[in-house]
């Protein structure tokens, strides 16, 4: 968001030098192609640009990139990123992490950034596996997976990660897939647009070790029936003639139905603009599996006050009251005396 | 009380004066002693002060170990500690009593509250009889007075309940110890004036309660006679009054303004290094940000952070907090950017005795990260030290692109002591530039920016931050290629790439200047010690030297790198005295590093080195050698 004008960039720009080491196959690499071709269009330029991940996978994404990087600590992203984007405001800051990085060793980073509203673009990588250290179950698997740590099966019931963001206050929560890159490159544009922590869960195929794990959502056979995309202010419809919607329940319980059963007065609109998160809460657990109707799109976008933004206000009113800083003033503060000269 | 000296006057001159208040954690001591303090400091005398309060924010009321003690040590000459034992001691409860009778000089002046010595607080405090009365204090100078009560008739006229009167009764004593030791009210009288404007009626009790202690010692003979502690011949100058933990958060400040960066401190609160923090956030005009971090890892991530897009980074903490931070220093090491760390020690292990002293965090400063990671430690050594040492850590830090340890421990962050205030305009200009241009060309001839293109002489590789046209990289926790800085996992690259890092480190010898040794050069002992133990070793080498017993004395305050001139001066001396607050941290690292047989006199109490407990370590040294 630099002030100047910013010289037209092109894809090419934005990618580095480095060979790309993921998996073949792997779904980063869409990811990878849509951030770069998105770049170019926000108007920022690559020197103003930074993207700071933890460890995992995903957080090699840095190298790739030809804009000031930090490829940190396993799951530290958000509060190095904090640090960045409360320093230099001007900047615009990307965190990219993963179902382990995020929500597992970095969960309280994650919460704490969305809970202060730092101005950060967060792209959580969701591929509900342990990739880099080669295949143990993460945060996000199914209770029930079969992996090299839970042999019997995985016993721990997992999180859901908009549900986490949304619990953490974040003011902008997303969810996107790796297959699509014109639904990513949009979800990406508007969290980076959000003012404040934008958070978007991104379903990313791990071919080696979870291959398939969204494949009943997200191939292009099952997204009529299972994908559920959702535009502020319109009714919440799916299936190939929109024949499917969402109702709410006097309950309060979201409900898929047949619109010719209910009515389409009786279809939810969305609301991503909604003070309370209340439906995007809702909407973000309206699935419990990865085999069922799921929501895509932005569930939440509103506006709070952005966390570098309120520390710069209270340096300029300090300054305001008190003048530029005096060194010479700060050491008297606590009163002085004199001692005079005996000889 | 063996230093009096009688003159003319109605009072009688000391050259120095140890008091120690204590009583209930909510009797208010450490206000009283901190009032006592700045009026002391305000007359001019050199003091030095020590406040001893329990880990507990409300410890069960007239328990022992609820007991709050501030020391504080007035004289007419320069001193470094706040007195190994009081010559006074206001005891406000039978507690405070038990607590800190051992301590008292034999001879001494006790002043007690006897309202409060009933049998509810004789029995909690563990007493089962009343020391008063039952020959306990026989070999003490006992001044007792009906505290409580007189404090309630005092503030009576003002309608003050007689529940809240007894909150007033630590101005009775501090009026009357005013009185006693010939110290000026109408700062202390202003200073309540503002400091209760918000509810007047609290502000009146405690105004005629102090009055009223200060009219007690006038009209009552129990108390006898009136002594004064003459303003002490300080070099010239102007002066202040800081605890260490303030001058540290000031040293900040300046080192960014004299390194013309923004200052980001990322901190989680933290005994006992939150009042640098506080502090730090009261400077926003100084452009000082600051952000109370979810954790210890956060806090140092930020600021680590920070000095990536180009700000002075700064974590403050403790013990427990620098083995959560370790992951993130060593990627500040790896990464190679500029990092304050404040260890404000305290005693461990674990939560320990946190709100005690204790200087054992040299070996985590020291060791405490995975792989090898050598970093620059500086040490301060008093409560003014802190200022300087934390500029000079910051200069380190800049300098070399490294994180810095700068150690303090809850003794200097808490103590305070009179500061001559430096000349601002002739602190250092610490400031680095950073990269703004392409530093190297590629094998297709392209001017390119090197990341890891070290200086030759300092091998501190460039700064370039966010923002910087051209000069976009990436940096991480992996290894790195040797000047391109591009991801490397080749063998020989990465053996180099250790050297250079310790390499880096060890030229900061370089440019260190030559080790002080005080007391004689010529002696046989030399005492090395480093942080707070300062002050004590400081009482006990004069007091040796006076005694005609030649003694050496060096005092660290780099620790990492050591100073390259240390291991000769220490070959000299037939006996090395290491005291330290720790098991022999440092005996240990100089043992190690030149073959010398350094001695360590150690102490794990939570508290200060007492000047006589080295000076008998001084002693059996010299006796040694004169055996030999
Ligand atoms: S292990 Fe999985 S997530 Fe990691 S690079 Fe390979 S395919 Fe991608």
């Amino acid at each position: 968001m630099s002030d100047t004008a910013v010289n037209l960039t092109t894809k090419k720009d934005w990618s580095s030098d480095q060979e790309v080491r993921w998996c073949p196959g792997c779904g980063d690499y869409g990811i990878l192609q849509a951030v770069q071709q998105l770049m170019p269009d926000l108007g920022v330029a690559p020197e103003n640009t930074v993207f700071i991940s933890g460890i995992g996978c995903s957080s090699r994404f840095p190298y790739y990139m030809n804009t000031y990087g930090v490829h940190s600590i396993h799951g530290r992203a958000p509060a190095i990123a904090t640090g960045v984007a409360v320093a230099r405001p001007d900047l615009d800051v990307w965190v990219i992490t993963g179902d382990g990085d995020g929500l597992s060793i970095g969960g309280n980073h994650l919460i704490h950034a969305l809970r202060r509203n730092v101005n950060l673009t967060i792209l959580l990588f969701n591929n509900r596996i342990y990739g880099l250290t080669k295949g143990q179950f993460s945060p996000t698997s199914e209770v029930g997976k079969v992996t090299k740590s839970t042999p019997l099966g995985s016993i721990d019931p997992p999180f859901n990660p908009l549900s986490v963001a949304l619990g953490a206050e974040a003011s902008f929560v997303a969810r996107t897939y790796d297959l699509d890159r014109k639904h990513m490159m949009e979800t990406f544009r508007a969290a980076h647009d959000h003012r404040g922590a934008a958070f978007v869960e991104i379903f990313q195929n791990c071919n080696v070790f979870n291959d398939g794990q969204f494949s009943d959502i997200v191939r292009r056979q099952n997204r009529d029936e299972n994908m559920i995309q959702l535009v502020h202010g319109e009714p919440i419809r799916f299936g190939a003639d929109g024949q499917h919607g969402v109702t709410m329940g006097s309950d309060g319980q979201l409900r898929i139905v047949e619109v010719a059963d209910v009515g389409e007065d009786a279809i939810v609109i969305h609301d991503a603009e909604r003070d309370d998160s209340s439906l995007a809460f809702a909407l973000a657990r309206l699935s419990n599996n990865d085999h069922s109707p799921t929501p895509f799109g932005i569930f939440r976008s509103v506006a709070r006050p952005e966390y570098a933004h309120a520390i710069a206000s209270q340096l300029a009113q300090s300054s305001e009251q008190n003048g530029p800083g005096d060194l010479g003033e700060l050491l008297r503060s606590n009163g002085t005396w004199r001692v005079a000269d005996t000889n | 009380m063996t230093d009096i000296q009688s003159e003319e006057g109605q009072e009688a001159l000391l050259h120095r004066l140890v008091i120690r208040f204590a009583g209930d954690s909510g009797d208010g001591m450490q206000l009283t002693g901190d009032r006592f303090t700045s009026v002391s400091a305000a007359y001019g005398n050199d003091l030095s002060t020590f406040p001893d309060f329990p880990a507990e924010i409300r410890a069960p009321a007239g328990t022992v170990h609820g007991v709050s003690s501030f020391q504080v040590h007035i004289s007419d000459h320069e001193i470094t500690t706040p007195g190994d034992q009081p010559n006074v001691l206001v005891a406000m409860n039978p507690a405070a009593l038990k607590a800190d009778l051992g301590r008292l000089e034999r001879g001494g002046t006790l002043i007690v509250n006897e309202d409060a010595f009933d049998e509810r607080n004789l029995e909690k405090a563990g007493y089962a009889t009343n020391p008063l009365q039952d020959g306990s204090v026989d070999q003490y100078r006992v001044i007792t007075v009906p505290m409580t009560s007189l404090t309630k008739e005092a503030t009576a006229p003002l309608g003050v309940k007689p529940r809240d009167a007894e909150r007033s009764k630590n101005f009775f004593a501090l009026g009357l110890v005013s009185w006693m030791y010939t110290r000026p009210t109408e700062s202390t009288l202003e200073w309540i004036a503002r400091r209760f404007a918000k509810d007047e009626l609290i502000a009146g009790a405690n105004r005629e309660a102090f009055l009223a202690g200060y009219n007690f010692g006038e009209t009552t003979e129990a108390v006898g006679h009136r002594y004064e502690v003459r303003p002490a011949q300080l070099p010239s100058g102007e002066y202040t009054s800081v605890t260490g933990n303030t001058a540290l958060a000031w040293g900040i400040i300046a080192a960014g303004q004299l390194a013309k960066l923004p200052v980001t401190l990322g901190s989680y609160p933290i005994t006992p290094a939150s009042d640098i923090l506080h502090e730090l956030s009261k400077h926003k005009h100084f452009g000082v940000r600051t952000v109370q971090a979810e954790d210890e890892i956060a806090a140092i991530g930020m600021a680590l952070g920070a000095a990536f897009a180009g700000h002075l980074g700064v974590t403050t903490t403790s013990g427990p907090g620098v083995a959560l931070k370790s992951e993130t220093t060593s990627l500040a090491i790896s990464v190679e950017l500029p990092l304050l760390i404040v260890d404000i020690q305290r005693g461990g292990p674990s939560t320990g005795l946190p709100t005690k002293t204790e200087a054992a965090d040299l070996n985590i400063a020291m060791y405490g990260r995975h792989s090898e990671a050598p970093l620059p430690i500086v040490a301060a050594y008093s409560p003014t030290h802190c200022f300087e040492a934390a500029i000079e850590a910051v200069r380190i830090a800049l300098k070399y692109r490294t994180p810095v340890i700068l150690l303090s421990d809850g003794f200097i962050a808490n103590g305070s002591e009179p500061w001559r205030l430096p000349d601002v305009d002739s602190l250092p200009d610490i400031s680095v530039p950073f990269a703004t241009e392409f530093n190297g060309t590629d094998a297709d001839g392209n001017d390119v920016f090197y990341s890891f293109q070290r200086d030759p002489d300092t091998l501190a590789r460039p700064w370039a931050i966010p923002g910087t046209p051209k000069l976009m990289h990436r940096i991480g926790g992996l290894e790195k290629a040797d000047v391109t800085g591009n991801i490397s996992y080749d063998a020989d690259n990465h053996q180099r790439m250790v050297n250079l890092r310790a390499e880096k480190i060890a030229r900061i010898a370089d440019e260190l200047p030559p080790t002080v040794v005080q007391g004689d050069a010529d002696a046989d002992v030399c005492v090395l010690g480093w942080g707070s133990t300062w002050a004590a070793i400081d009482g006990a080498v004069q007091r040796r030297r006076r005694v005609g017993n030649k003694v050496a004395w060096v005092h660290l305050t780099h620790l990492s790198p050591l100073p390259k001139d240390l291991g000769d001066i220490l070959a000299r001396y037939a006996r090395i005295v290491v005291p330290e607050l720790n098991m022999g941290q440092l005996s240990r690292i100089v043992r190690a590093e030149y073959l010398v047989d350094a001695t360590p006199l150690t102490k794990m109490q939570g508290l200060p080195f007492t000047l006589a407990e080295i000076e008998a370590a001084i002693d059996t040294a010299l006796k040694e050698v004169t055996q030999q």
